[in-house]
């Protein structure tokens, strides 16, 4: 396909445009998860620290949605067999599997926020922080008595095609991930840009006060914004196990912490900012990952909060917040 | 009261033998937890600044004390004999130790000093950056093992190494805090502008407490090292900095008679929950949770009357 | 009092300017403050009165101007360092430590005249437990000054409002300074907490020999002790005199109107 004389330019490019395309789709699950961090930041300025575990928690959902699983409490007795029938490899199966994680997340995310954060909305944000902390954890340890601690390994959900030719090798998971986070991506805009909801959404970070002032019904709003946030990270979590296959319960966290950094580094509180971050981390990751640097691959991530902290603490995206003394 | 608790350390080092081993297993590991709850109590609980970093510390003080003990150690001590050189060998453990610690400190300073300007969480997730920097560094140190660990690390540390330097840590803590000094502390806890305006230097404040928590989390790993005379850089990751976090938080921050015992408990509850064990990480998160949305100050607080200081 | 015009002045600021993006709180603000004087600034909410407080406390930066204290520039330094030349503040929202008790709050502000450091305090030699003893002796002696002993070992939110006022500026009298700011002291008193207060900060200036500086919504409190005043009006200075003569100048009385104020 490429005809060069030069056959070592030919062979970076391609090496190029391969890692190219794995830093895209590896980015396109970090702006994911990255939203629903800086959506819960710009509302309520708190990091949900167990947001990460929703995307793992995703993940499996999108397992048990294709392969048949008994619910069994063993001391009482029980033994209920589940098969949701969706038979996987189809398009339509796969897709139904992803809408039944988003919903089964967003409820959990909601009901996260109404049992553990709204009874703390006033406490010192300590309290919160580690209350955050303490859902996580409880997600994790929760997810390894449920689900095993050992890997499981992630069902092909849609139908897989590899595509080559010149030398590089895409496969048909990498494209529906890069896809299918944009759709996502472009919905969630337009929810926020053009619905009402969306605008109260805007309404409640800017000023809580004002906005209940307005009308506005903070309690359900901050509770739409958690959800939606967690049904993308739901999406994520299916998406990265696509490429990914092997999920566990503590799989959420190091993509979790990175999918924060990509929101601080797009400008936390920003949602175009979040999406940015998302794909440049991912794009920087994938290409130390292919150098020969690729053992510090999980520490470049902090190390690129730390400078962006340092030098430009709003965020590529983001303004600089003053404090009233 | 120091030389008093000093002495009760070296009685219990003398007994030591005669501990049942698995006491002195649960026992030193109480007394590590303890250094380590105490160290991160000057940070998190007295000055407020929301570490998450703190095992990262600790890996400081391992690697770098079992460096010492284990490649230069044999230079020191060309001849090993433990009834000859027994006081010799302590004499380059403690170094070793000490070193740690040091080099520990100069990591807090590294750590604290560009994060300090940071507030509430996003101190808290720098920090937890730190920490994984850190570890990652180690998994790429390859003549301390990498990621596959140190092993063989002379076992040095015993009852008393561990005792005495929790009564240490505590001691140097407590006499800090307890001064005109450390009541700046609280202040920049408190309310930093309100500080600054007193005539505090809130930086400098924070920073002093990051070192001298580091250091004691550096001593602390030196003695874990050499006590399980293997160390990897995955020991050390956020998931035990999150562990010392809520010994401090259940202890109440600030509060170190209560850290202290949240340090002990906490150590002692694994053990207790053997039977459960699959379910502890389970009941240990739902009771924090439970925890902060009831009793956020800490279960070991209590009303104190107005005691002088 | 007045202060010779051949002494340098104690503060001086001239020509600051405080702007924040596109607003400008402060503009060309020129204004000395003598050694022993009690000046008030006054102007509608919103004038920006704390942010010349704040600027001249190094909170702020200033976008122009000069601030220069006993002769020397504090423009650039950081509060703790202005504190130390010698400025100390009280603040509009009172700002005491409250978890620690009034004998420590007030402690901590002897701080900056500490000579043992850290080191000393684990070692506990004899030099540091006589400076001990001594910051202790000195804040006892202050609090026995306004009448705060009882509540000695008392965490300091628990006191009444009143005296958590009296005890802010206890505190910052603890730091030594040559110039103490006082940013809305009678808010939320009552008239004979008041009339306290009054003589409470000419008690003040004149034991601890220092200048005051106040800022104050309420005229009793400026009228009855200040020998100058300065007005504040949308961050210009309007006007600037002694009592009588602010009270009559019609560019006041025009900043203010609309607004009752008791007399």
């Amino acid at each position: 396909m490429f005809h060069s004389d030069n056959p070592g330019l030919t062979a970076g490019l391609t090496e190029f445009l391969q890692q190219l395309i794995n830093g895209l789709s590896l980015g396109s699950v970090y702006a994911l998860l990255a939203l629903g961090y800086t959506m819960v930041y710009g509302i309520l300025r708190f990091i949900n620290f167990a947001h990460s575990d929703v995307f793992m928690v995703g993940a499996f959902a999108g397992y048990y949605a294709v392969k048949p699983f008994t619910i069994s409490l063993a001391k009482l007795g029980l033994s209920l067999p589940v098969n949701l029938h969706l038979g996987a490899h189809s398009i339509s199966s796969g897709l139904l599997a992803l809408l039944i994680s988003m919903a089964f997340c967003a409820l959990l995310g909601i009901i996260i926020e109404r049992l553990a954060y709204r009874p703390l909305r006033d406490r010192s944000k300590l309290t919160v922080l580690i209350t955050a902390i303490g859902v996580s954890l409880l997600l994790e340890s929760g997810g390894q008595l449920i689900f095993g601690a050992d890997p499981e390994p992630f069902p092909e959900l849609f139908p897989v095609r590899e595509f080559s030719g010149g030398g590089l090798s895409v496969s048909s998971n990498q494209l529906l991930v890069i896809g299918m986070a944009a759709i996502l991506l472009i919905g969630l805009q337009l929810i926020v840009l053009k619905t009402k909801i969306g605008t109260a959404m805007r309404a409640v970070s800017f000023n809580h006060q004002a906005a209940s002032l307005v009308g506005i019904n903070n309690d359900r709003i901050i509770s739409f914004t958690f959800g939606l946030g967690s049904a993308l990270a739901a999406a994520g979590g299916i998406l990265y196990s696509m490429n990914y296959p092997s999920i566990e319960p503590y799989m959420g966290i190091l993509p979790g912490l990175k999918a924060f950094v990509a929101a601080v580094l797009g400008g936390i509180g920003n949602i175009p900012g979040a999406a940015l971050g998302g794909v440049l981390l991912g794009l920087i990751e994938t290409f130390v990952n292919g150098s020969r640097y690729s053992t510090w691959t999980d520490a470049i991530a902090f190390a690129v909060l730390i400078l962006i902290l340092l030098f430009k603490p709003a965020g590529l995206l983001g303004k600089v917040q003053l404090e009233k003394v | 009261m120091l030389l008093g608790s000093l002495l009760a350390v070296g009685v219990l080092g003398w007994f030591s033998d005669k501990i049942n081993p698995y006491h002195a297993d649960v026992l030193t590991k109480v007394g590590i937890n303890i250094i380590l709850a105490v160290s991160l109590n000057l940070v998190n609980g007295y000055t407020g600044q929301f570490s998450l970093g703190h095992a990262g510390f600790m890996a400081v003080g391992a690697y770098t004390s079992a460096a010492i003990t284990l490649f230069l150690g044999p230079k020191i001590l060309p001849h090993h004999d433990m009834a000859d050189s027994y006081w010799a060998a302590y004499a380059v453990f403690g170094g070793a130790l000490v070193a740690g610690g040091l080099v520990a400190a100069l990591a807090g300073w590294g750590v604290g000093a560009p994060s300090l300007r940071l507030k509430g969480d996003y101190l808290a997730i720098v920090t937890l950056g730190f920490g994984e920097i850190i570890r990652v560094i180690f998994c790429n140190i390859h003549f301390l093992g990498g990621a596959l660990g140190l092993n063989g690390i002379p076992a040095c540390t015993n009852l008393f190494w561990v005792f005495a330097t929790a009564v240490l840590c505590t001691y140097v803590v407590v006499a800090m805090v307890h001064s005109t000094y450390g009541r700046g502390f609280l202040a920049v806890h408190d309310d930093e502008v309100a500080a600054e305006a007193m005539g505090l230097n809130t930086t400098r404040y924070k920073i002093v407490a990051f070192v001298v928590g580091a250091f004691f989390a550096g001593l602390a790993g030196g003695l874990y090292g050499h006590y399980t005379l293997s160390i990897d850089p995955k020991g050390f990751g956020f998931m035990h900095s999150i562990d010392i976090v809520v010994m401090v938080i259940l202890g109440g921050m600030g509060n170190t008679p209560g850290v202290i015992l949240a340090a002990v408990v906490l150590t002692l509850l694994p053990e207790w929950l053997r039977p459960v064990a699959q379910y502890r990480m389970v009941i240990y998160s739902f009771l924090l949770i439970v925890l902060m949305l009831t009793r956020p100050q800490g279960l070991f607080t209590w009303r104190r009357k107005w005691k002088q200081v | 009092m007045a202060a010779s015009p051949t002494s340098q002045p104690l503060l001086r600021l001239e020509h600051c300017t405080m702007r924040f993006g596109g607003l400008t709180c402060v503009s060309e603000f020129t204004a000395h403050i003598a050694e022993m004087d009690l000046v008030g600034l006054i102007g509608p909410n919103g004038a920006g009165k704390t942010t010349v407080f704040n600027l001249i406390t190094g909170v702020y930066q200033p976008t122009g101007g000069k601030i220069e204290f006993r002769g020397k520039s504090i423009v650039g330094k950081k509060p703790y360092q202005i504190t130390a030349h010698g400025i100390a503040r009280t603040f509009q929202n009172i700002r005491l430590f409250p978890s620690l008790s009034v004998f420590d709050n007030v402690r901590v502000a002897f701080h900056l005249h500490l000579f043992q450091g850290i080191a000393h305090a684990v070692w506990r030699g004899g030099a540091f437990l006589r400076e001990e003893r001594e910051i202790a002796e000195q804040v006892m002696a202050l609090l026995e000054i306004f009448q705060l002993t009882k509540f000695r070992d008392a965490p300091a939110s628990s006191l009444p409002y009143g005296d958590q006022r009296r005890l802010e500026i206890v505190r910052a009298l603890a730091t030594r300074p040559k110039l103490l700011l006082l940013d809305e002291p009678a808010a939320g008193m009552n008239p004979t907490e008041k009339t306290e207060l009054m003589k409470l900060i000419q008690f003040v200036e004149q034991k601890f020999k220092i200048s005051v500086l106040l800022v104050e919504h309420d005229m009793q409190v400026v009228m009855g002790i200040c020998r100058r005043i300065l007005v504040l009006d949308y961050g210009i200075k309007i006007a600037e005199g002694t009592p009588q003569e602010v009270r009559a100048n019609p560019k006041v009385i025009e900043a203010y109107l609309g607004q009752e104020q008791a007399k």
